[in-house]
């Protein structure tokens, strides 16, 4: 019989309803299991587990009086570290917030808060969300639990991390550029990253402001649903929420892509993509033909440009909005009371941050710049049109479009990190899908060397539900969600 | 070049206005009532720039804005977005503030307007290029002259309050044209009911000068409209001493010092912010309907030309009192409210006009700083016109009155100013008055006109208390009584 830490969600709220185990006992086996394995993953950067153990007996005691319990009763959820949770401090994984406990929830820790979840922890992630590797962490890297000396992905490398080896059974991602699918791939879990707007961004500590979204991540595709339905929906908070009814995902899950028409961009299977990834994802899309689907190769000419026009808005935008870690009112503040005020913001921004989170802030202010601006971020703006006309025209021919989430398996800690270029070539496949506001997800598609490969899935605007039932039909019909790291 | 072009002044202004009737902020919900409080208690996490929190727009205030672009004559933008304004200063919490802008893709609330002054009984039209909404900074505060302060405090209450700008055209000629086009747009916004110029600090100014067409400078720092004409006469001086002794005027941003009375360098060409405006995408485009607009002009108070030609036809009372009285909105509406109470408008106005203007004036005081009301002043007219006290004695208790809004009655009563009406009492000081001054009885005995100065010499015995029609009919009684008797 499985532990309670390796149940599903919606085996764990069914278990608590039945009053087969206890909150307190789900909570205690996912913090067992934190401590034994976290010192050689480490996917955490705080945990919260008297915060939690509280929250679960209250729910218990909820059980005991007989009392409704929410949608994600006594579910053990990690929570990426650039989501604002009130008394548990929130760093980005940067020295610049190492003290910083926000004074409020973010609009989505509110919403699984009344839907019963608990808190277990803050999850590692590369400094404010500027990496693909996890590897720019102030605290140090996490380990990719299918190969600890490789790189679990990134920037939500904690969060796939903690889920895939049961140290956690959902979690918080957000992906700005691929943030959710690239950690999803390299871990071997399922990650969403949803229409902009459909979750309220309150509360997330912005990298790049008009790209970003948080997600749910999770082993499997159903309670990556249920985990959306809770998340989504309208925040008056949040101007750019999309006003739509909440859904439940979870209806959309029907094992069936009878008739569903898939395109396959050739930009996605690009010169740079591992022949190991290529083959095992036409695998795959072979797999969805045999269930019905039809597959057909299509192009959008513009995903060439999609690299750069994100690297220039998601920079541009950085620049900006880091702009306000100055150490005043929050923050790294160097001890110096004898230097003027600018003097003593350089110093703090100097040594709070990390050098990717300088690098992009200079670049980003290079691109803004008098004279500079039309040449680059105007002009990235213009191609990100381009790039969403592209999609829409893709879109009226087929229900998804369908590639690899990464174009090389999880590569060595230490093997990029000295070449930024290089690891901004890892983000090819997902970025386009931030730039033109779609949703995406990536799925567990197979091993090659024993590492994972993950598939990635787009679809128009406001079609989580397309997404999600071509996942489900998938996972019900291949193993692969049920291979675990064999670390013990 | 003629001299009338060596000498033309071009003064443009850049205006920031508290719409200090909103009850909020621009992009949060704490109070806006920030005057007084405790420093750094009206804050949010949106206000305080806390990571991840988020700006939504308050409606009332595009509503305002919109009002005060229709007075202004301003074409409304059917679309418009913010955009970030990026520098670095303690008094801002996120490094950036959010307003508009009019280039790089920018669109403002509203372009091309105009208003008219009236300069030397002469219309003229000065251009106001554009109208937006952005949010106000902190306060820094400093013990004594900011060059000499060991600290500065940082009071973020005021921090993203709404504030209106107004941009000119340089169209402006001298520093006593830039009062009157200030005194006119406050009477405008005052009278809109959206702004209240009488709390300090609520309208700054900035303005750019040249001379000669040669090279413009900005002064910024300017806190009100009286300080706006000596601020810019200063630096026309300052420029017109350069060109005479053939030294170049640079460009540059200068500092209005109110307490030194002189504009100082605050930064040179080659220091000037480089802004790096982009658009403020965690806010959304707003789209104003024309039926937003209509709907708006249809609760649009009474403004400033309406009501003076209201005064005129309603109350018949001269154009130039009109214009006066409504050139303040606290004037007119204390104007009005006597006439309800005391229906001589006629009266009333010249009692303003004259005496109560004259001495606010020479005080230095604004009508809502003294502490005449209404019903002081009527009770005044009333009492001047039921004979209870002459009209010099009534301009010789005003002044009291404003310094210390005691009532009329109170002060005529108690400095025993009331007018001597008794016959008895009259008889007996005209008898002393015939009696020691024997020459004049004796030439007004002859000569009507010299009668007054009996008249004269009874006022004086009397310190301006005698009834001056009974007084007279008295000195005539007398005359006539003489005259038949003969001479004496």
């Amino acid at each position: 019989m499985p532990k309670l830490n390796e149940l599903t969600a919606k085996e764990t709220v069914e278990k608590i309803h039945k009053k087969e185990a206890t909150a307190e006992e789900c909570v205690l086996s996912v913090f067992e299991r934190i401590h034994r394995l976290d010192d050689k993953v480490h996917a955490f950067v705080t945990l919260a587990e008297e915060e939690a153990l509280r929250k679960a007996r209250e729910i218990d005691e909820k059980v005991s009086k007989g009392k409704p319990l929410g949608r994600l009763a006594g579910v053990p959820v990690a929570v990426k570290d650039n989501i604002c949770t009130k008394e548990i401090r929130t760093t980005c994984s940067s020295r610049m917030l190492e003290f910083f406990v926000p004074p409020y929830d973010a609009d989505v820790i509110e919403k699984i808060k009344m839907e019963d979840a608990v808190i277990v922890g803050k999850t590692n992630m590369d400094e404010f969300a500027m990496g693909s590797s996890t590897e720019t962490s102030y605290f140090g890297t996490t380990h990719n639990p299918w190969d600890l000396s490789r790189v679990p992905g990134g920037s939500s490398g904690g969060s796939a991390a903690a889920i895939v080896v049961d140290e956690s059974i959902l979690a918080f991602g957000s992906d700005t550029g691929g943030s959710i699918r690239c950690p999803a791939s390299y871990c071997s879990v399922v990650g969403i990253k949803p229409t902009y707007g459909l979750v309220s961004r309150y509360g997330l500590i912005a990298y790049a402001n008009s790209l970003e979204q948080i997600g749910p991540m999770a082993r499997n595709v159903y309670d990556c649903a249920l985990f959306l339905s809770v998340i989504a929906g309208y925040d008056p908070k949040d101007s750019t929420s999309v006003k739509i009814e909440p859904k439940d995902y979870t209806k959309f899950l029907r094992n069936d892509v009878t008739g569903f028409k898939i395109g396959l961009p050739t930009e996605f299977f690009g010169e740079g993509t591992s022949e190991s990834i290529k083959k095992q994802v036409w695998r795959a899309i072979h797999k969805l033909e045999e269930l019905g689907a039809s597959c057909e190769e299509t192009s959008l000419p513009t995903l060439e440009y999609a690299l750069a026009t994100y690297y220039i808005v998601a920079m541009s935008e950085a620049s900006s909005n880091l702009a306000r870690y100055d150490g005043l009112r929050y923050g790294y503040r160097i001890d110096r009371d004898d230097a003027d005020w600018s003097t003593v913001y350089s110093k703090n921004r100097q040594t709070g941050f990390g050098a990717e989170v300088r690098r992009r802030i200079i670049l980003g202010t290079y691109a803004l710049s008098a004279g500079y601006y039309d040449k680059y971020y105007l002009k990235a703006l213009k191609i990100r049109t381009l790039i969403r006309k592209d999609f829409e025209q893709a879109f009226k021919k087929f229900d998804v479009l369908i590639g690899p989430t990464m174009p090389i398996p999880p590569f060595k800690i230490g093997e990029k990190i000295q070449d930024p270029l290089a690891l901004y070539m890892c983000d090819v496949d997902t970025v386009s899908a931030n730039l033109a506001g779609l949703p995406a997800i990536s799925i567990p598609c197979g091993f090659a060397d024993d590492l994972p490969i993950g598939m990635q899935i787009l679809a128009p605007p406001l079609r989580e539900d397309l997404l999600l039932q071509v996942s489900y039909a998938f996972e019900q019909n291949t193993t692969y969600k049920d291979r675990k790291p064999s670390l013990k | 070049m003629g001299s009338a072009i060596q000498n033309r002044i071009l003064i443009g202004l850049e205006i920031h206005t508290q719409l200090t009737s909103l009850k909020t902020k621009l992009f949060c919900s704490c109070s806006s009532d920030y005057r007084g409080k405790d420093p750094n208690m009206l804050v949010c996490p949106v206000c305080f720039g806390i990571p991840g929190a988020l700006p939504v727009l308050n409606k009332k205030a595009v509503e305002f804005a919109v009002m005060a672009a229709i007075a202004l004559n301003c074409k409304i933008s059917k679309r418009m977005f913010f955009f970030r304004k990026n520098y670095y200063y303690p008094d801002m919490p996120k490094n950036f503030q959010i307003s508009q802008y009019d280039r790089a893709g920018g669109v403002p609330l509203a372009v091309d307007g105009f208003l008219h002054i009236d300069v030397k009984r002469k219309r003229k039209k000065i251009r106001i290029s554009r109208v937006h909404l952005e949010e106000d900074p902190g306060r820094l505060v400093h013990l004594g002259p900011i060059d000499q302060s060991p600290y500065t405090l940082v009071d973020y209450n005021r921090a993203g309050i709404a504030l209106l700008e107004v941009v000119t055209d340089p169209d402006l000629n001298s520093p006593k044209e830039a009062r009157i086009f200030l005194q006119k747009l406050r009477s405008i916004l005052e009278h809109l009911e959206i702004f209240d110029g009488g709390l300090e600090g609520a309208m700054r100014c900035d303005a750019n000068i040249s001379i000669a067409g040669g090279t413009r400078v900005e002064v910024k720092n300017i806190s009100s409209f009286k300080e706006v004409e000596r601020a810019l006469s200063f630096e026309i001086m300052r420029q017109k001493d350069l060109v005479e002794k053939g030294l170049a005027v640079e460009r540059e941003t200068r500092h209005w010092d109110e307490t030194r009375r002189i504009t100082l360098t605050l930064r040179t060409k080659e220091e000037e912010h480089d802004y790096r405006y982009f658009p403020e995408l965690d806010l959304v485009p707003i789209v104003i309907t024309n039926d937003f607009i209509e709907g708006v002009k249809d609760q649009m108070p009474e403004l400033p030309e309406a009501r003076i030609q209201r005064f005129i036809t309603t109350y018949n009372i001269p154009q130039y009192n009109a214009e006066v009285l409504v050139s303040d909105k606290a004037l007119a509406d204390f104007f009005e409210r006597c006439v309800k109470l005391y229906n001589k408008p006629k009266e009333i106005g010249n009692w303003m006009m004259s005496d109560l203007l004259r001495y606010l004036y020479e005080n230095n005081l604004e009508l809502p700083e003294s502490k005449i009301t209404p019903e002081h002043l009527v009770e005044m007219i009333r009492l001047i016109d039921d004979g209870v006290i002459s009209g010099k004695i009534g301009k010789k208790v005003l002044p009291e009155i404003i310094l210390t809004g005691r009532l009329p009655m109170q002060i005529i009563e108690e400095e025993g100013l009331v007018k001597v009406t008794s016959r008895e009492t009259l008889e007996k000081i005209v008898d002393r008055v015939f009696a020691e001054n024997p020459k004049a009885v004796e030439d007004a005995l002859t000569d009507e006109k010299t009668v007054h100065f009996l008249v004269g010499q009874l006022m004086k015995e009397t310190k301006g208390k005698a009834d001056p029609q009974l007084a007279n009919q008295i000195i005539r009684e007398r005359l006539e009584i003489i005259k038949a008797k003969g001479r004496p």
